[in-house]
């Protein structure tokens, strides 16, 4: 049922943000928009450094820091460029921490162990993957609605991760997955975990900004209903974009156990916040149709970044918390007016 | 009798929205005690009056007093708290509520201010429905389990929940049955003998005529005749102030009648149906012909576009096109064997307002722009211009966004797109809706070119002079079904409206 007093009463301001934000961008060609708002989020990060530099000086800015701090960003921002697919397209994914957990703890049980490098990769991916499928296919052809969907799958992940270590640390054995974590496979000082985030963000750019599927996302999830009358078959759509969120979550899940040199079921806690703030902070509206890798990127390293100058300075996680959130209203605050009338 | 003033009278009243002047200088005057009935085609300002007259709209000039006082309509609650109470087309009740705490949402009765007392409520609603002559609904049921009769009902004691002095009713027959809708009058009659004034909307006629004191005719944002006895004023002359137009449209040349008889059918609908919106339809469609469906809204107009167009699945019977049918109910299988859809709420439905004109264009036909998936974006664009260049669509900047185009070259756009695709029959429901008059000329030639070019349209207006005027055959709705087909120069406006009103298919 609609309530035609309400929706009246909100049709004359939303028209008149909207003419103001129509003389803006008549003003400018779409498109430099994003450039603008993650320019604003590099500003911040080069604030950040900048804090980072003169509140700790000789750590922050030491090569292995910076090689940390980089690693740390690396697993979240995996996932975070899934996440930001799907917030695109409309939807929102709760499992992707529940999914790293599975997935990692999976890879790493003794049997998987046993075919070493390649058995522990595979495994990951395809529960990520698996994960994701089921995801898709309650959200798309189940009409369920994403939020449950993946809140429930965020439960029985977790809980199935629980039951496959029995609360266990699973140490890894194969050496040449842990040999990946080692400054000895550092690249030109680049660690291998972030090489392979590099490549999922520009893999992520390029599949949205010039694929028919980045391209069917958008519209899917700025206008589901055009999109299905303009022929385009939504449903397949969110399948797909279910099984890519799973899919980075598998690949996160791999980096994590490099990373770790195990597998638990406490892997990826919280992940889903962390990613969704991410995109959120970079620019993605939770409504979907609007949203930028790099924007999703550059908040995820400015998380990561707050994180670890907290630290260096030995400030409480509890402080740490507080400065996020503060940081996730300001940056959305600060969007809000810069667009003027988003539609967010 | 006594001189009085009038309970309610509006003067001048005007509200524009971005765009489109919906009140341009309309007069209202109601007594207290009447039944004042509010005529006017779609699109002539009823419902922007009825939501300034709520509350819900503030005007933009014009003056408002009531009972001789001039107020202003600040709020929704202001205008409740005057005493004038809206009932919506759209009900605008809570499913998830019980009956009562639907009728008391917003002044429950309440203990110590905040402690809800719902066996108050549940008696004073009890009382209001018995009032109605629908004593048997219950006010602790869900209002989700209600027929959309009782809904209606429950909508009325909620707008006598309040100390009622005006009560404004949006079409609340559309949904009725005629012995519900005797009810409704016998209710409407009672209020009156109380003192109490009634807005009646509504496009029945005959209705009209049996409970309605006076009538105040709307046409294109005006008044255009105010206080006429609603008994004795004759149909024609009222359908005549309906109609009159200021503005002559400019309608492209048609071929002659009967250009198309020879040609093979593109489309052909074969009894389509949908149980509750529209009786098994026929109809043919010869490629250079636009043919149009006059009908009111809620006559299935929309519906059975949709239908035709996959995006609602059939009950019953087969759209074919070229000899082969269509699989029910999708969209991408009307799409692939060629037909687009222009729909009716073009931001809705039609629309990625965040994008530029360039991907609205093209997203139906992004395959052909890719090679494994990677899209060639200079040959997207370059494609997506030509086809807006072809329609002259102002800016002519494929990278503009959509948002900032006016009606008519968004309306252009969505036509872009099917002409990109190359499709062979066009369904357009509404195509000028919130398009400026002006614009509407040249936009009736854009699609009449593309018939002209081998394009067979489908066209749904409830502007019965556009139909007339751009249409070379005509199939007129009434309540779900076609009451008569013929030739658009053999019909006129009269004619239609009469047909669409009374649904009587003899001259």
């Amino acid at each position: 049922m609609t309530q035609p007093a309400t929706t009246a009463q909100k049709e004359a301001p939303t028209s008149a943000a909207e003419s103001a934000a129509d003389k803006e961008s008549s003003r400018r060609p779409l498109g430099l928009r994003w450039d603008v708002r993650s320019l604003s989020l590099l500003g911040v990060l080069a604030v950040l450094v900048a804090v980072g530099g003169i509140t700790a000086p000789d750590e922050f800015l030491a090569t292995s820091n910076l090689q940390l701090v980089l690693t740390q960003a690396s697993v979240i921002g995996v996932v975070t460029v899934g996440m930001t697919f799907v917030i695109v397209s409309g939807g929102i994914d709760l499992s992707v921490g529940a999914i790293v957990a599975l997935a990692s703890v999976w890879a790493t049980t003794v049997a998987t162990q046993e075919f070493g490098f390649g058995g522990i990769l595979f495994t990951a991916v395809a529960v990520g993957v698996g994960c994701g499928l089921v995801n898709g296919v309650l959200i798309a052809y189940g009409r369920m609605v994403p939020f449950i969907a993946t809140l429930a799958m965020l439960a029985s992940a977790r809980g199935l991760a629980l039951q496959i270590t029995d609360g266990r640390t699973q140490i890894v054995t194969v050496d040449s997955v842990l040999d990946l974590g080692v400054r000895d496979a550092y690249v030109l000082g680049i660690p291998p975990l972030v090489l392979v985030f590099a490549a999922v963000t520009v893999i992520g750019w390029l599949v949205l900004n010039r694929t028919t599927f980045g391209r069917r996302t958008v519209a899917v999830g700025g206008n589901a209903e055009a999109a299905r009358l303009a022929g385009i078959d939504v449903r397949r759509q969110r399948l797909y974009l279910y099984l890519l969120s799973g899919l980075c979550c598998g690949i996160a899940a791999f980096m994590l156990i490099v990373l770790a040199g195990s597998g638990q079921n406490t892997n990826g806690n919280l992940y889903e916040l962390d990613a969704i703030a991410a995109a959120i902070i970079g620019g993605t509206l939770l409504s979907g149709g609007r949203g930028t890798i790099v924007g999703s990127v550059l908040g995820v390293l400015v998380f990561t970044t707050i994180t670890n100058i907290f630290a260096l300075n030995n400030l409480e996680t509890a402080v740490q918390q507080i400065a996020k959130g503060a940081i996730i209203v300001a940056a959305v605050l600060v969007q809000r007016r810069s667009l003027r009338g988003g539609d967010a | 009798m006594a001189p009085e003033p009038p309970l309610l009278s509006m003067t001048g009243i005007t509200k524009s929205f971005p765009g489109v002047r919906a009140l341009d200088g309309v007069d209202l005057e109601v007594q207290a005690g009447e039944v004042h009935c509010l005529l006017g085609q779609n699109g002539a300002g009823k419902s922007t009056l009825i939501k300034v007259l709520a509350g819900a709209h503030q005007p933009d000039g014009g003056e408002i007093t009531w009972r001789g006082e001039p107020v202003t309509l600040g709020s929704p609650v202001a205008a409740m708290r005057l005493g004038i109470a809206t009932i919506y087309q759209e009900l605008d009740l809570i499913e998830g509520l019980s009956v009562a705490e639907n009728v008391f949402l917003g002044h429950e009765p309440t203990s110590a201010g905040f402690v809800v007392r719902g066996s108050t409520a549940r008696t004073a609603t009890a009382q209001l429905l018995k009032r109605l002559g629908h004593p048997e609904i219950d006010p602790a049921r869900p209002v989700g389990e209600l027929s959309a009769a009782q809904q209606q009902i429950v909508s009325m004691a909620r707008a006598l929940s309040h100390e009622v002095r005006l009560i404004v009713m949006d079409e609340p027959s559309a949904a009725l049955d005629p012995d519900e809708v005797d009810n409704l009058f016998r209710i409407v009659a009672d209020l009156t003998a109380e003192g109490v004034a009634v807005v009646y909307i509504s496009h029945r006629l005959e209705e009209i005529r049996r409970i309605g004191d006076r009538v105040t005719v709307l046409k294109d944002g005006r008044a255009v005749a105010g206080g006429l006895p609603a008994e004795s004023t004759p149909t024609r002359e009222v359908v005549a102030l309906m109609t009159g137009r200021n503005v002559e449209y400019v309608f492209p040349e048609r071929p002659r009648a009967g250009f198309a008889t020879g040609r093979e059918p593109v489309l052909k609908v074969e009894g389509l149906t949908r149980r509750g919106e529209f009786a098994p339809v026929d109809l043919e469609l010869r490629p250079g012909e636009i043919v149009g469906l006059a009908g009111l809204v809620g006559s299935g107009r929309s519906e059975i576009l949709e239908t035709v167009y996959g995006a609602r699945r059939a009950d019953g019977g087969r759209v074919l096109v070229e000899g082969t049918p269509l699989p029910p109910g999708s969209v991408r299988a009307a799409v692939r064997a060629g037909i687009g859809l222009a729909p009716e709420e073009r931001k809705a439905q039609g629309l990625l307002m965040l994008e530029s004109v360039s991907s609205n264009v093209s997203i139906s036909t992004l395959s052909r722009f890719a090679r494994a998936g990677w899209l060639d974006r200079r040959a997207e664009r370059a494609a997506a211009h030509q086809a807006v260049r072809e329609l002259s669509l102002r800016p002519d900047n494929p990278d503009a966004a959509i948002r900032t185009l006016s009606g008519g070259n968004q309306q252009k756009a969505v036509l872009a797109r099917w002409l990109l695709r190359g499709c062979k029959v066009l369904l357009l429901d509404e195509p000028t809706r919130g398009v400026d008059i002006g614009a509407r000329a040249e936009l009736y030639a854009v699609i009449r070119r593309l018939a002209d070019e081998g394009l067979a349209v489908l066209l749904v207006s409830s502007e019965v002079p556009e139909v007339l005027g751009l249409a070379d055959r005509v199939l007129v709705l009434r309540e779900g079904s076609v009451v008569h087909t013929a030739d658009a120069r053999e019909l006129d406006e009269h004619r239609v409206l009469d047909l669409v009103m009374e649904g009587n298919p003899t001259p």
